[in-house]
């Protein structure tokens, strides 16, 4: 098998929305093993692109492949984990159970025993230290452990490429920290690119290496460096930025 | 308690089976209407096929064929509309079963008028197990059986989407076509329970033993069988009360529906009464 360096190219990829020009001309190219946050204000699309990479969402112009070929959907695994899952209390699945379905759910007929299977989910529960409550109602965990099972989810087909909307967007300044470190430590150990929305940079400045930075309808993409700066960033706001650093944080604002 | 004769009564055994297919199905379909949200759906897939029902003793032909082939059409109508709006799709249910119902009230009014067969009408809304007639065992059987295969052909597939439609689809599951298969095995459980304990009242035997079922299991393959276990109680504890009622009040019995229906709540206030202990503990 040929291993492309590349597992995401996303190019002069163009998305409207009921008329409305979401985002224009959008082109990054994300490696595996790569860390990449997609940063932008509220309502800047980067939900829009995240459901244009995994194919939900058709765009007007430019493309995206993953992986290898420019595959569609289903037969590249891709794993995502959405902002919000509505789980009804009552769903009658374990966490485990969640997890199994990530690695075989797209597949016809009932599931028979198989050990290869507990043990891949068993090794999932354990990479995002989830084990603990592996037997638990999936309805009947925290936020914070919902979001470790959906990740093993994503994670146990071992796909290239792993989309996170907003997975810090509820959680507490610590909890935020202890997810972006197992996400780093994951992306490590699999080699899987991770591409992450959020609309505040700062908890993921030790461990991106990678940034796409959605503003104005374009994107901006790079090192960090590269991109968070006085001049790129006023370039595509279209209006004079001041890039301020404060100790390990950065602050973006309008002049 | 037991009235002697149960089991060598003609009407019974047929009862006994087709009640029995019924309440199979129905136990297996309905925990997946829970976790997907139709119960609505499926009411209203039941009230259209009486349409079905009704037609089909005006044209003196088997009524299970009446009630699927309603069933079937409405679930197809229903499942070919695109409704990822939970609102949509509650209108559309709506207009569905309003549609269905109004062709019912003309034929049991044709059935009553022009055939008298004044009974028509409580048979096809409230079901009459006990003159169910025999001949209609293979088809039973046979419903029972393509509602069966359509839900383990498609169970990962539908737990995953009851799950997160999305994550089914990154995974590549085409949720429509899976939505269609689940909605089709949907009408298929409908029409035999509407079929058995009668339109109006097969909802209760949808949703009533898989409701229990998953108050007390948490992994989907033990709450099916669960749900089975539980529906095939009611029914056949039903038969065996309505049997005996006819000693209750001398001349005539009390209607199965009554019994099965009122088995059924028994069983989700004690599943509800059960289950919700454990969880308190677990919660604090």
């Amino acid at each position: 098998m040929t291993i492309s360096p590349e597992a995401l190219v996303v190019d002069h990829l163009s998305v409207r929305l009921a008329g409305r020009m979401i985002f224009e001309d959008v082109g990054f190219t994300l490696a595996r093993g790569g860390f990449c946050g997609l940063i932008g204000a509220n309502g800047s699309g980067k939900t829009t692109l995240l459901r244009a990479i995994l194919g939900f969402t058709k765009p007007a112009s430019g493309e995206v492949r993953i992986g290898a070929a420019g595959a569609s959907r289903g037969s590249a695994p891709v794993g995502y984990v959405p902002q919000k899952i509505l789980l009804d209390p009552q769903l009658p699945l374990r966490a485990r159970d969640v997890v199994a379905l990530g690695l075989d759910g797209r597949r016809l007929g009932l599931p028979l025993p198989s050990r290869t299977r507990d043990a891949r989910v068993d090794e999932m529960l354990d990479a995002v230290g989830a084990a603990d409550f592996a037997g638990q109602r999936i309805g009947d965990l925290s936020g914070g452990q919902q979001q470790r099972i959906l990740l093993a989810h994503a994670l146990v087909r071992r796909p290239q490429l792993l989309l996170l909307d907003e997975p810090l967007a509820n959680l507490d300044v610590r909890s935020a920290a202890e997810i972006v470190a197992l996400l780093r430590q994951l992306c490590d150990a699999y080699q899987v690119a991770v591409l992450l929305s959020a609309h505040d940079m700062n908890p993921l400045l030790a461990h991106m290496d990678r940034i796409v930075y959605l503003a104005n309808g374009h994107a901006a993409s790079g090192k960090t460096d590269e991109v968070v700066r006085t001049d790129v960033l006023s370039r595509l706001y279209g209006h004079p930025i001041d890039v301020v650093h404060v100790r390990d944080r950065i602050v973006v604002m309008a002049q | 308690m037991f009235a002697p004769g149960f089991l060598t009564n003609g009407p019974v055994l047929t009862a006994i089976v087709v009640g029995g297919g019924a309440a199979i199905v129905s136990g297996i379909v309905g925990v997946f209407t829970i976790m997907r949200g139709q119960s609505f759906a499926g009411h209203a897939l039941a009230d259209v096929s009486s349409a079905g029902g009704s037609a089909s003793f005006l044209l003196g032909v088997n009524p299970l064929l009446g009630f699927t082939g309603m069933a079937v059409i409405a679930a197809a109508v229903m499942g070919f509309a695109d409704m990822r709006d939970a609102r949509e799709r509650d209108l559309l249910t709506g207009i569905v079963l309003g549609a269905g119902l109004g062709l019912t009230a003309l034929f049991l009014y044709f059935d009553i008028t022009s055939m008298s067969t004044g009974g028509a009408a409580i048979t096809v809304l409230f079901g009459s197990m006990f003159s169910i007639p025999a001949s209609i065992i293979p088809l039973t059987l046979g419903v029972a059986a393509g509602a069966i295969a359509a839900i383990v052909a498609t169970y990962r597939p539908l737990l995953v989407s009851s799950l997160s439609a999305e994550l089914a689809e990154v995974q590549g599951v085409r949720s429509r076509v899976i939505g269609l298969a689940y909605v089709l095995a949907l009408s298929l459980a409908v029409a035999l329970s509407a079929m058995t304990i009668g339109a109006i009242l097969s909802t209760a035997l949808l949703i009533g033993p898989a409701a229990a079922a998953l108050r007390l299991a948490d992994r989907p393959g033990t709450a099916v069988v669960l749900s089975v276990a539980i529906g095939l109680a009611a029914t056949w504890g039903g038969i065996l009360l309505a049997y005996d009622s006819f000693y209750w009040t001398p001349g005539h019995g009390w209607p199965v529906s009554f019994f099965i229906v009122t088995l059924v709540l028994l069983f989700y206030v004690a599943a509800t009464l059960l289950g919700s202990r454990p969880r308190a503990i677990r919660s604090t």
